[in-house]
């Protein structure tokens, strides 16, 4: 079975349920503290969403010192699967994991509501088993979510096909659109939505299932 | 020595500022229609013990490339000064 390890830092908040998404999709996902200076034999990580450290000074800025960040970074190096989800995408940003930044919402709204996506690349360990042009619905709840990069790193970002998710409709002033990049090596997958949210019919879409599928690299069932 | 410094956080050129636009956007209404340019920022203040002025700020500037800007959407404006504090003069 798949071992997940779901770092919580002080203000995280989407732990529990990553970690029952998850199990849903076959995974066995387990709790890492982040003053934990190793990850332990886990197979993938995911940095979920919440207000790690407050959010002070900025989304992300003090969480990336946290003694786990550096074993998270170096997972990342050896090509182990990365997920950050909202807060999570933040602190890898931060951290230097993928590049870019996320900003205040264009209309400096905190926006909570559900909306579309479109899988723009398959080639990321997010989005594998999803087919381009998928379109998908997932809850956005997030202040700091456009997401913002130098006008060189997005021409990368596009030539690289590292752009992996846009919204259809785009909510919070984001450049192109995006809601969700990978890095260079594919392995660091950052998104502002919450698939984990989407992981079952009562929560009204299941679209976030195929998503962690593909991260954990379980098979479609 | 000990200094004190304030580091003015600011976003870059170019940078969105829904702040500074919304606050921008509300003037008119209070009689302020002569007010332009509106940013908003952070003011971080702290001391700093140093040997002398040119290591403190070497030290400042890499404080904020670090930990207190995100390069990608922030600068920084460095004011640094002897620190009056005349405990802090001892101590340091």
């Amino acid at each position: 079975m798949t071992r997940v390890g779901v770092v919580v830092f002080p203000g995280t908040n989407c732990e529990h349920d990553v970690v029952e998404a998850l199990g849903r999709v076959g995974a066995d996902a387990e709790l890492l503290w982040h003053t934990q200076p190793t990850l332990g034999d886990v197979d993938a990580v995911v940095v979920p969403g919440g207000f790690a450290h407050g959010d002070y000074l900025r989304p992300g800025a003090i969480a990336r010192f946290s003694p786990v960040m550096a074993a998270v970074a170096e997972f990342a190096r050896n090509g182990g699967p990365l997920l950050g989800i909202c807060n999570g995408f933040q602190v890898l940003t931060e951290a230097g994991l993928l590049p870019g930044a996320l900003q205040k919402n264009r209309d400096l709204r905190f926006i909570c509501t559900t909306v579309a996506v479109r899988v723009e690349s398959t080639r990321s360990a997010l989005t594998a088993g999803t087919p381009e042009g998928t379109v998908l619905r997932l809850p956005i709840n997030h202040f700091e979510g456009s997401y913002l990069c130098s006008r060189e790193t997005l021409a990368e970002l596009r030539s690289d096909d590292r752009i992996v998710l846009r919204y259809l409709e785009n909510p919070n002033g984001s450049i192109d659109d995006i809601a969700g990049i990978c890095s260079e090596g594919r392995n660091v997958v950052g998104l502002m939505p919450h698939p984990e949210r989407a992981s079952d019919v009562l929560l009204g879409s299941t679209d976030g299932l195929p998503l962690l599928r593909s991260l954990v690299g379980a098979t479609v069932g | 020595m000990t200094f004190d410094v304030l580091v003015e956080v600011r976003l870059r050129p170019g940078i969105a500022d829904p702040p500074g636009a919304t606050i921008e956007r509300s003037l008119p209404a209070l009689g302020f229609e002569e007010v332009a340019g509106v940013s908003v920022g952070k003011a971080i203040r702290f001391r700093l013990d140093a040997p002398d002025e040119t290591t403190a700020r070497a030290r400042v500037d890499e404080l904020c490339r670090r930990f207190l800007t995100n390069p990608v959407m922030e600068d920084a404006a460095v004011t640094l000064v002897p620190s009056a504090d005349a405990d802090a003069a001892v101590t340091g």
